[in-house]
């Protein structure tokens, strides 16, 4: 380019230039060099990179909050435990199920209309496992168990409500990415979007069950 | 550049006023943004600043124009103590989150991290904008606290429960102001963790060939760990502002104990935890502490270098005490929370962590002592600006050996000499890295030079005055002063310390004056300023490689290959004192 | 060299005006603070010396190194072993300053009370503090929240049916004997307070919920003003009480002239 300036050659031996000093470790950060810019263009691997940094994220947001549930757990006298209503189990069930379906889909991604048919499954799957929560919300709120009937009851809704929120987001990422698919198949090359939406989903799919785990043997 | 790689731009350069300059997916245009959101930030926590300083020091002074803006706050322009406490608090928020939070990481690290690493933009330019726009929604809401019925929360920006948690019966500014206050964090917490992903993707993934991660310029390994813990502590944050909405609006009882009696009323939560929100809070905020000041210390690493015309001292060291730093910061919190009736056990834990923290920031002062050792410094503001730092650093940090020690901390505990360790310490010295920066790059942010000589007269009215605003406060603490006081009247120990509050006071009108100077400065270089060269400090870093201003995608086109460290001056045996990251290896030529 | 003058100016008044104890802390009266007060003056001492060594080295090497006609810089990236040295040499500076003061903290929180405390239970509410003996039967009565009335005279919510109320205290300041162990019990009312005794050293959250316990031991006979260290509100600042150190006939006395009140 020629608005860069062009730096002076260096007639220097340039062996040491650029570490600090000999003996320290450096953990084998002093390769080569930078992952660079691959033969393909913008490297996908940010968008994994980026996935894994924002469910470290999600990660502490949840620890924060299971970390609360136990230590006020710990020092109150009004816990009364919250009996899980039966369908959660049910919801459960299909959010296991829809990770199942997701994989399924995963594995036909070059036959389109098999993968298509897979993910709008998931897509449903997910979607009915929101349905279902807000329903087990309004059995719960029928039963006269509300937010603020006791901390128990409050961490229910807290915990099941914040992973609503998130697994609504990734909801919305599957039914978009259909859409997209729709428009302009994915097929095996270009899968990065799949790829990472399903580390989101199996990663939420996860979550639930610690949390259900959590809210069923921690009661 | 000698060699480089073709490869095409994540996105075109945009057409039209708006995509351009408001909505821009420019890392650039995004990271100016974020410097002016901080700039008006600043100004606006100052103003705070005089009206809490006013009040400590000439109680009841009428100030008409308050009258006719709060006449619930200050009628016929009078402070009350809770406006006084309500500027304290919007102090403190506006200063920590939008202003150290916000201009060294977002807006610095946004414009340089890309280009310093030889990326044409952030990983996710998109979302980069988005997380811009978020911060300055949270802005307006935290502004607008200010103006709601009862005014702003006077819980403190660390906005303790149950005072925060009650409602208006627990004070003015409680009701609608805390709210919209907690909303604001919320929405900041949001904004950062979107931030924080950005920046940890863009270092990891985007750097150009020959960009080890051992040689990325100190300012991005600043960044890149300051982005971890925003990323590990905004999420905590978050959580506990969420529990904090729902006792207020939800009924919950998390943080509000049972059998309170507000004001002659009984409170219908019980069982909650007070100190459940401090655990909470505090995880979050120690770690801020560091967001605050890491990327300073990038900063003044960088300078430094530059000036000392000297590759930094122990880079490596540096890079180790930076993680050294960011783990350790999760793992003090406890240490403010000595007197909070937490268990004496847990305190001498907390205290021995926080020991431990102080080791890698000596590392890092006699690394910078290190590299002005046998070096050729230039004296240029931003160098003042980068020494002021390594002055400040170490004043602000050793006066937390004190406050670490459980025994001695019972004493100091929520004394102005605490007042004075943050402040020197995330505060002052943190700005001083934002001035340092400020000074070094805005020769290539806005393709105009800063007035030297006015700028040096910056440096030393500021420099002097912080020196005489804090420095007394600790003796202020020595002698018991507790902080977050509206008036001094009521306790006869603090009436000898009225004479240092007026004096301090003084001091601080005459720094903030100063600022002036700056603004004034920096508007006049904006249009007026001398044309900037490509490398006006000759320096090595690949952002001083590539025009001024840089073009839209920062490389015209054709990505840089690094093949050196980052601090390569007075090499021995070189044309030039410096060696450009950029400049290609001939050494083989030597035989 | 201006650089090097100012930074040594500023460390000049700062170190002068520490040692000249022109603002200090007030006089002791407590047993504990002695070591308290020794582990402040080594702390202070230490930072001190790194203080003044740290500004003066920096004005030093800004000075000698000045960038000069014919001055080139070393071309060093620094030194391992040098990195090791000081390293180590930090670590062993802070933590031979903090390990052994913790003993002074173990001793105030760590070691259960004597049979002869005198205990006294402290509310903080916004914005004054009550202060509650038991009274002659040495038991404290019960409090329900619900019956506080705070214009009705019945700050804490007293529970007249409970016996060991009916001989119970409640006043406005303290008074204590002195050289006798003495245990506070901390709560509140309603936020958070923090109960605060510059003489004797002595500071800790009132929160409520909780029951703190403060131990110490008052060694001079004295009046001092109790503050509060913690933001409880738009009164934070006038949240005071007093606390007077008697000796044995005089506190014994203090206690029949409030109890007739």
């Amino acid at each position: 380019m020629a608005t860069t300036i062009a730096p002076p050659p260096v007639e220097i031996e340039l062996e040491d230039l650029g570490r600090g000093g000999g003996g320290i470790p450096n953990l084998g950060w002093e390769g080569p060099g930078g992952p660079g810019e691959g033969a393909e263009g913008i490297s996908d691997n940010r968008y994994r990179t980026g996935m894994w940094a924002a469910l470290a994220g999600i990660l502490m947001f949840f620890t924060a909050f299971i970390s609360a549930y136990v230590v006020r757990k710990g020092l109150s006298n009004d816990w009364i435990p919250t009996s899980l209503p039966s369908l959660v189990w049910f919801n459960t069930l299909l959010l296991l199920a829809s990770s199942l379906t997701l994989e399924r889909s995963r594995h036909v991604l070059s036959d389109n209309s098999r993968f298509s048919r897979w993910w709008l499954l998931t897509t449903v799957l997910g979607a009915a496992f929101l349905v279902g929560q807000v329903v087990v919300w309004r059995q719960l709120i029928g039963d006269g168990v509300y937010i603020s009937s006791n901390p128990s009851s409050s961490f229910f809704y807290v915990l099941t409500g914040a992973h609503g929120v998130h697994l609504s987001g990734g909801v919305f990422a599957l039914g978009f990415l259909l859409f997209r698919n729709r428009q302009n198949p994915f097929g095996s090359v270009n899968r990065t979007p799949i790829d990472v939406v399903a580390i989101y989903w199996h990663f939420m799919d996860g979550l639930w069950i610690s949390l259900l785990l959590l809210l069923f043997f921690w009661r | 550049m000698g060699e480089a790689v073709q490869a095409h731009s994540v996105h075109e350069a945009p057409a039209g006023f708006i995509r351009k300059y408001i909505f821009s997916y420019d890392h650039k245009v995004i990271g100016i943004q974020y410097y002016m959101l901080a700039l008006f930030s600043v100004f606006l926590g100052m103003t705070l600043s005089v009206l809490v300083r006013l009040n400590l020091a000439w109680p009841g002074t009428e100030v008409p124009i308050l009258g006719t803006i709060f006449p619930e706050g200050a009628p016929d322009g009078v402070m009350t103590p809770e406006f006084y406490l309500s500027m304290l608090t919007m102090h403190g928020t506006i200063m920590v989150f939008f202003v150290l939070t916000t201009a060294p990481q977002s807006g610095f690290g946004n414009y340089f991290l890309p280009i310093q690493i030889g990326a044409d933009d952030m990983a996710f330019p998109t979302l980069n904008m988005l997380s811009f726009w978020v911060t300055f929604l949270s802005l307006v809401v935290m502004v607008a606290a200010i103006f709601v019925q009862g005014g702003a929360p006077i819980s403190g920006w660390t906005a303790y429960p149950p005072l925060s948690a009650l409602g208006e019966i627990a004070g003015p500014g409680l009701g609608t102001g805390q709210s919209l206050w907690i909303l604001s964090v919320a929405i900041f917490c949001i904004a950062s963790l979107l931030g924080a992903i950005n920046f940890i993707v863009t270092t990891i993934d985007m750097r150009a060939e020959g960009m080890s991660m051992m040689r990325l310029p100190l300012t991005c390994w600043a960044w890149f760990v300051t982005a971890i813990l925003a990323l590990l502590a905004f999420g905590v944050l978050l959580a506990a502002g969420v529990l904090l909405l729902m006792d207020r609006h939800a009924g919950t009882s998390f943080f509000i104990p049972g059998g309170l009696v507000v004001s002659d009323k009984l409170i219908d939560h019980k069982g909650g935890s007070p100190l459940l929100w401090q655990h909470l809070f505090w995880f979050f905020g120690h770690p801020e502490v560091y967001i605050a000041i890491l990327p300073g210390m990038g900063a003044a690493s960088h300078i430094l270098s530059t000036f000392c015309r000297k590759p930094i001292f122990g880079y490596k060291a540096m890079v180790y005490a930076l993680m050294g730093i960011g783990f350790c910061s999760f793992l003090v919190w406890g240490h403010h929370m000595f007197m909070s009736g937490m268990s004496p056990y847990t305190a001498i834990v907390f205290s021995l962590t926080t020991t431990a923290v102080a080791v890698p920031s000596a590392i890092k002062t006699f690394n910078w002592l290190g590299t002005l050792w046998g070096a050729r410094i230039q004296f240029t503001t931003a160098m003042l600006w980068a020494l002021g730092f390594v002055s400040l650093f170490v004043t602000g940090g050793i006066s937390g050996l004190f406050l670490n020690q459980p025994a001695v901390d019972v004493y100091l505990h929520d004394t102005y000499f605490v007042v004075a360790h943050f402040h020197m310490i995330m505060g002052v010295a943190a700005i001083f890295g934002i001035f340092g920066g400020t000074y070094y790059w805005f020769p290539k942010m806005f393709g105009r030079m800063l007035n030297e000589t006015w700028g040096k007269i910056h440096f030393w009215i500021t420099f002097v005055g912080v020196y005489a605003i804090f420095m007394p406060m600790h003796f202020l603490g020595f002698a018991g002063h507790p902080r977050r006081y509206a008036e001094l009247t009521s306790f006869e120990f603090l009436e000898p310390l009225a004479a240092v509050q007026k004096y301090i006071s003084m001091f601080a009108f005459t720094t903030i004056a100063a600022q002036f100077i700056f603004l004034a400065i920096f508007f006049w270089a904006l249009f007026r300023g001398k044309k900037a060269d490509i490398n006006p400090w000759k320096a090595t870093t690949i952002e001083w490689s590539v025009p001024t201003p840089p073009p839209h995608d920062n490389f015209g086109g054709e990505f840089p290959v690094v093949h050196r460290g980052p601090y390569e001056y007075s090499v021995p045996g070189a044309a030039e004192d410096f060696v450009p990251q950029t400049a290609p290896d001939v050494a083989t030529a030597k035989s | 060299m201006f650089f090097a003058i100012i930074i040594w100016l500023i460390t000049l008044v700062s170190v002068v005006l520490t040692v000249g104890k022109y603002w200090w802390l007030p006089e002791l009266a407590s047993e504990h603070g002695v070591a308290l007060d020794r582990q402040f003056m080594l702390t202070l001492v230490v930072t001190g010396i790194i203080f003044v060594l740290a500004q003066v080295a920096l004005g030093y090497l800004v000075v000698r190194y000045k960038d000069r006609p014919g001055r080139t810089a070393d071309y060093s990236h620094g030194n391992d072993k040098l990195e090791v040295v000081w390293t180590l040499a930090t670590a062993v500076v802070f933590f031979a300053l903090v390990i052994p003061g913790q003993s002074i903290w173990a001793s105030l929180h760590l070691i259960p009370p004597t049979e002869d405390v005198v205990r006294i239970e402290v509310t903080g509410q916004q914005f004054s503090w009550n202060i509650r003996y038991p009274g002659a039967d040495g038991k404290f009565g019960q409090l329900k929240p619900e019956l506080t009335d705070d214009s009705g005279g019945n700050a804490l919510g007293l529970d007249p049916d409970d016996p060991a109320s009916s001989d119970d205290l409640v006043v406005p300041v303290m008074a204590v004997p002195v050289n006798r162990n003495i245990e506070l019990m901390l709560r509140s009312k309603d936020v958070t307070h923090a109960f605060f005794v510059r003489e004797l050293r002595i500071k800790q959250d009132a929160v409520p919920g909780m029951t703190i316990p403060l131990r110490f031991k008052p060694t001079k006979i004295g009046h001092y003003e109790v503050a509060c260290a913690e933001l409880c509100g738009l009164g934070h600042h006038k949240m005071r009480s007093t606390i007077q150190i008697l000796s044995d006939e005089d506190y014994a006395s203090w206690l029949k002239d409030q109890a007739e009140e």
